[in-house]
């Protein structure tokens, strides 16, 4: 009898945990929708009032005449990220090539460490590094090669750092794209005679292509999303940066400064919601896309 | 000589520089910080609490964001650990391989994991404005709780998949119901769990744009939920601002303080994981 006991209560111990584990699962899922709906539903006071296209679109921002033109940041926003992309990529596809194809292995023992540390570290720090290095060599030395005047704060201190902040993201993924690719196709491109070099290039790149833009993606989505350390470089002037030297405004450096005072003017909430709201739906997109490639990606590679 | 192979030394000079710019960066971050953080970084510091005119200047140390952020991690941590760890187990042993619930799952957390903390933070602070909440240590843990499931999630999921079918077979045919199949489970993800801890206590003691809006700020050791908490990236940052020297320079020691703790997690996180290999099973 107490056999049968002490087997029902196992029996309904595994059922109770797996109901409880079910509901866990589902709720964090549902965060990603509440979310997006929590937002959208703060929002919906300043999109009743102007138009999408219109809050897109406007170049004037002044809270307190009630005018919300989001494209001076949208515009920052695209700019320091696809800078910051254009830079770290050239260096992280390099890198990853030399670390997978060409490196002892020594060298790559101390360069995953230093990768590791390089994606651990704190924004605030990488923010605190732009202002004291970056910062004052664009305004001293880089920049008066090609204007009259620039504070440092710029938009290129936000690319620099922001592209020293994906490096190590790039880096790894890479590395785990280029080390996917069977090393019998690298043999039989050796043995046709190619180099090292054009191995690498005509049959690693080519054959993680997909992979790799699905990588660019997530790193677009992580830089555009990064907060501390651009609102640190580059100034935070409103207005639509036309060069390199000139200040930049992103959207989260726009939510992070004005979190204060948003509660004092109407409409402003619910302008820094809908600032939220546009960063969170890009970088859904753009996530999404990515992961549902890299699983493709890797798939196919399993094969 | 042929095209290729110049075209094969420029490259191989290119790669060998990338790397170098890699390492370059990496060596002025730890430099700078060290060179800018080492002379203001005393006992005093990391001992007391803000003094009066801290801010412009005089005595007192950031004792407040260390405990608070220490406060924050710590609860997060456990929070996370407690809800990730059924996920975990969820997808992996109860689900089917080829369960649709299982792909929707790990797609919407590495979506999730994408989300940048800001977002979140601004998500929490519309909830807490809704509940009537002021900014407190119950809002930062909250954030940074949400901010690393996915983490947790994520890097626990990537050791759990490559489990052995045969091990939860073996357990299976011992009569083990699946709750208690876990346990052997769990003996394989250990060194998982470990690194998946290290790695979200990074990323969460150097998070700032959540707490920025939910946990506040304040010279004081909160000592209930309710109350605000200062944190370390936030006392870096605010103090960064200040237009006085000394006040500056605390900022740098603090930002050195952070780099230190996030080194050190690195680095057990590397040693700690051969450690808890133990069971492991290939």
């Amino acid at each position: 009898m107490e056999h049968t006991g002490l087997l029902r209560r196992r029996v309904a111990a595994n059922a109770m945990a797996s109901k409880l584990m079910k509901l866990l699962t589902i709720i964090s899922l549902l965060t990603l929708l509440i979310i997006g709906v929590g937002l959208y539903y703060k929002s919906t006071a300043i999109l009743g009032e102007h138009s999408l296209w219109s809050l897109l679109t406007g170049k004037e921002w002044s809270p307190l005449s009630g005018q919300f033109g989001f494209r001076p940041f949208i515009v920052s926003s695209v700019y320091v990220t696809v800078l910051s992309v254009a830079i770290a990529l050239p260096v992280a596809l390099l890198t990853a090539l030399f670390l997978t194809e060409n490196a002892k292995p020594w060298i790559t023992k101390v360069v995953f460490p230093i990768l590791d540390i390089l994606a651990g570290i704190p924004s605030v720090v990488y923010g605190l590094w732009g202002t004291l290095i970056i910062v004052p060599w664009i305004a001293d030395s880089f920049g008066p090669l090609f204007v009259d005047y620039t504070s440092g704060y710029t938009l290129l201190a936000g690319g620099i750092v922001l592209s020293v902040m994906i490096i190590p993201l790039l880096v790894s993924l890479f590395i785990e794209l280029f080390s996917a690719v069977p090393k019998d196709f690298k043999d039989a491109s050796a043995s046709l005679g190619a180099t090292r070099w054009q191995t690498s290039r005509l049959v690693v790149v080519r054959k993680a292509s997909p992979g790799i833009i699905a990588a660019v993606v997530l790193a677009i989505s992580k830089a555009f999303g990064e907060t501390l350390a651009v609102l640190m470089v580059c100034g935070n002037m409103v207005g639509i940066p036309h060069s390199l030297f000139d200040s930049a405004y992103p959207l989260p450096a726009l939510i992070a400064n004005n979190y204060g005072e948003m509660l004092s003017l109407p409409k402003y909430e619910s302008a820094l919601m809908f600032a939220s709201l546009l960063m969170f739906v890009i970088i859904l997109i753009f996530n999404a896309i990515s992961r549902v490639v890299l699983q493709k990606v890797e798939q196919k590679f399993k094969l | 000589m042929k095209l290729k192979f110049v075209e094969e030394r420029i490259f191989n000079l290119l790669m060998v520089l990338a790397t170098l710019v890699v390492f370059g960066f990496f060596a002025s971050i730890i430099w700078t910080i060290a060179r800018t953080g080492f002379p203001s970084l005393t006992w005093e510091m990391v001992s007391q609490l803000p003094g009066g005119g801290f801010y412009l200047g005089k005595d007192g140390g950031i004792l407040n964001a260390i405990a608070g952020s220490l406060m924050i991690v710590f609860a997060s941590t456990l929070l996370g650990l407690a809800i990730s760890i059924p996920i975990v187990f969820y997808i992996n042993v109860y689900l089917k391989k080829a369960s649709r619930l299982a792909y929707f799952a790990r797609l919407s957390f590495d979506v999730l994991f994408g989300i940048p903390s800001i977002v979140y933070g601004a998500f929490a602070f519309t909830i807490m404005i809704f509940f009537g909440l002021k900014t407190s240590l119950l809002g930062g843990i909250i954030v940074i709780t949400l901010l690393i499931i996915p983490i947790f999630v994520r890097s626990m999921d990537e050791v759990a998949k490559s489990v052995s079918k045969d091990l939860l077979d073996a357990a299976y045919s011992l009569g083990a119901t699946k709750l208690e199949s876990c346990g052997v489970v769990l003996r394989q993800i250990a060194p998982g769990i470990a690194t998946a801890t290290l790695l979200s206590v990074g990323r969460a003691i150097g998070d700032a744009a959540g707490v920025l809006f939910t946990a506040g700020f304040t010279d004081n050791i909160p000592t209930a939920l309710n109350e605000p908490a200062a944190t370390l990236p936030l006392s870096v940052f605010f103090q960064l601002s200040s237009p006085i020297p000394e006040v500056r320079e605390r900022a740098y020691a603090a930002a050195l303080l952070l780099t230190i703790i996030v080194l050190v997690l690195s680095v057990t996180g590397r040693l700690v994981t051969g450690r808890f290999s133990k069971n492991r099973i290939k």
